[in-house]
């Protein structure tokens, strides 16, 4: 898989810290539009992974491209074509709604005509106008949610890095958020997404396993409950997982 | 049997905000008790309670026939509390952190050491690593190691398995069952639904209120609606056109599926139909055994 149709491609990509190999030779790429789950134990190499695909970090070896830009040497390009939302932080609490949309709107260097069209687009799409000018530590985890996501969209990035986004949410604002992926996902827009909820890893339409720094497993949810013969993600985790020797 | 755990109309609350409004509840002895809901419900609020750490607004605690507020000095050395956050001494090594707590418990580690062997044994290959150093595994098993080494008759666990993956929660939850069986009562908290199915019995918590309490299997047979599976290749679509007919009473994203709330009179087959109507290609319906999520999102429908 190569070309247009492509979001992320790498090869052989590795990165070491001394003698340590965190992420060892890994291969894969990610379709334009797909919901991409990147799963792994503690410890596995995920997020040394995802600091590479950012542009954040770059690899000892191998390469890549993401969104069309050269990891190894155009990280600066990468970081304006795509979007970044973690559970741990995402959002300035004591700034309102429209401060933090301002925010990051800025940040991601959109014009002033931009911005204006941009935020009043998210604000009707989520539903929020009324809330615009409420600070966020007040709002309902649903809506930080949401709202952190729109600030990690507001540019209308290829693709967009999620770091263990539901952790801790209760389930129905778990499922509101993943409406959200969906509808992102059928714009077009790629969703490179990581959890600790192996229910939501059939939400994607492939999933990825690290283990060790190696990617272990790869397929469609239903592929590999077949191909594990489990009935569920949860136990083809544990298989393909089990033998890890690392952890954190 | 006297309970264990015994709740009774606890409120708490931390300015105007009503952490816990009327809990009542309470634990058997030996029975593995789950917590179970999201950040902010008032888990944690509650483990303070029955750690003797807060004092409730009104309603009363006892735990091992103790009172919380009037007993708190006999009862801290009888409980065994691992608290959401890793609390160990990070420069302290993993023998350095057990003989302490051994210590202000009084006890002398060989002679509990039967209860943890099973968990510390697989640190013991590093005594002298400091506990900030470990992987949050092992962290782990070292904070339950502490909790034990008093051998406590109840063990308060606050999220233990939070951010951990899904083969050491594997392995946690093995530990506990372990553990139940030296006759240990236990009182688990967690935000993952799926591993409510390891407990005896589980009470649902949001904001502030139990929900509901009973067995597993109790709970998932007092769910009491006509749910379907539903899947397209299109999915966001096949939701969106869901929601518009009139005989679906909720509809909702569930893994590889959607789940349907049919409300009377629904039909597939008529579904189905109106979904071609409405553009949607390649959709499926058929019936879904409903799970303890499903129970949690048609008892907190109404408060979102």
């Amino acid at each position: 898989m190569n070309g247009n149709d492509t979001a992320i491609s790498v090869n052989e990509l590795t990165k070491k810290f001394g003698e340590f190999t965190a992420v060892d030779h890994i291969t894969f790429s990610v379709r334009k539009g797909e919901i991409f789950g990147f799963l792994g134990a503690n410890g596995a190499g995920k997020t040394t992974a995802m600091r590479m695909l950012c542009g954040l970090s770059y690899p000892t070896s191998g390469s890549g491209t993401v969104a069309g830009f050269d990891i190894a040497s155009q990280g600066e390009q990468i970081k304006r074509r795509i979007g970044y939302m973690s559970q741990k932080f995402s959002l300035y609490g004591d700034l309102t709604v429209e401060q933090n949309l301002r925010l990051f709107s800025t940040i991601y260097g959109l014009s002033d005509a931009e911005i204006k069209s941009r935020m009043a687009a998210v604000m009707e799409e989520l539903d929020m106008s009324g809330m615009a000018r409420s600070r966020v530590k007040s709002l309902p985890v649903g809506w930080r949610q949401k709202l952190a996501f729109a600030a990690a969209t507001i540019h209308n990035p290829d693709i967009v890095f999620l770091d263990e986004p539901t952790g801790g949410v209760d389930p129905v604002t778990r499922r509101r958020f993943w409406e959200l992926i969906y509808r992102a996902s059928s714009r077009g827009m790629t969703v490179f997404v990581t959890t600790h909820y192996l229910d939501e890893a059939e939400y994607c339409n492939r999933i990825s396993i690290m283990v060790d720094g190696r990617i272990a497993a790869l397929d469609s949810p239903a592929a590999l409950k077949q191909k594990f013969h489990a009935e569920t993600m949860d136990a083809v985790f544990r298989i393909v997982a089990q033998d890890a020797q690392r952890s954190e | 049997m006297t309970p264990v755990v015994d709740v009774r109309g606890v409120t708490k609350n931390y300015g105007t905000l009503r952490a816990l409004d009327g809990v009542s509840f309470s634990v058997a002895p030996g029975e593995m008790f789950g917590l179970i809901g999201p950040d902010g419900a008032g888990k944690s609020t509650l483990y303070r309670l029955l750690a003797t750490l807060l004092v409730p607004d009104t309603g009363s605690l006892t735990v091992l026939g103790l009172d919380t507020v009037k007993d708190y000095r006999a009862l801290r050395s009888r409980i065994g509390y691992m608290p959401e956050r890793f609390s160990l001494y990070p420069d302290l090594t993993i023998a350095e952190n057990l003989n302490f707590f051994a210590s202000i418990f009084g006890v002398d580690v060989k002679q509990n050491y039967d209860l943890i062997a099973p968990i510390f044994s697989q640190l013991a290959k590093f005594p002298d690593r400091p506990a900030g150093k470990l992987s949050g595994g092992m962290k782990q098993k070292l904070a339950l190691s502490c909790a034990l080494i008093h051998r406590p008759p109840l063990l308060l666990l606050d999220e233990p398995t939070t951010g951990v993956d899904a083969v050491s929660r594997n392995e946690f939850w093995d530990m506990l069952a372990s553990l139940r069986d030296y006759g240990i009562t236990i009182m688990v908290s967690t935000s993952y639904m799926d591993e409510a199915t390891r407990c005896d019995r589980i009470a649902m918590i949001d904001h502030g209120r139990i929900l509901r309490t009973d067995t597993p299997a109790g709970l998932v047979a007092g769910l009491d609606e006509n749910l379907y599976n539903a899947a397209a290749p299109d999915m966001f679509r096949l939701l969106e056109a869901l929601r518009r007919l009139p005989d679906v009473a909720d509809c909702y994203t569930f893994g590889a599926t959607l789940h349907v709330v049919a409300a009377p009179g629904f039909n597939p087959a008529a579904a189905l139909a109106r979904l071609k109507e409405m553009g949607v290609e390649g959709a499926t319906i058929y019936p879904a055994q409903g799970v303890i999520e499903d129970l949690f999102i048609k008892l907190t429908r109404n408060e979102r």
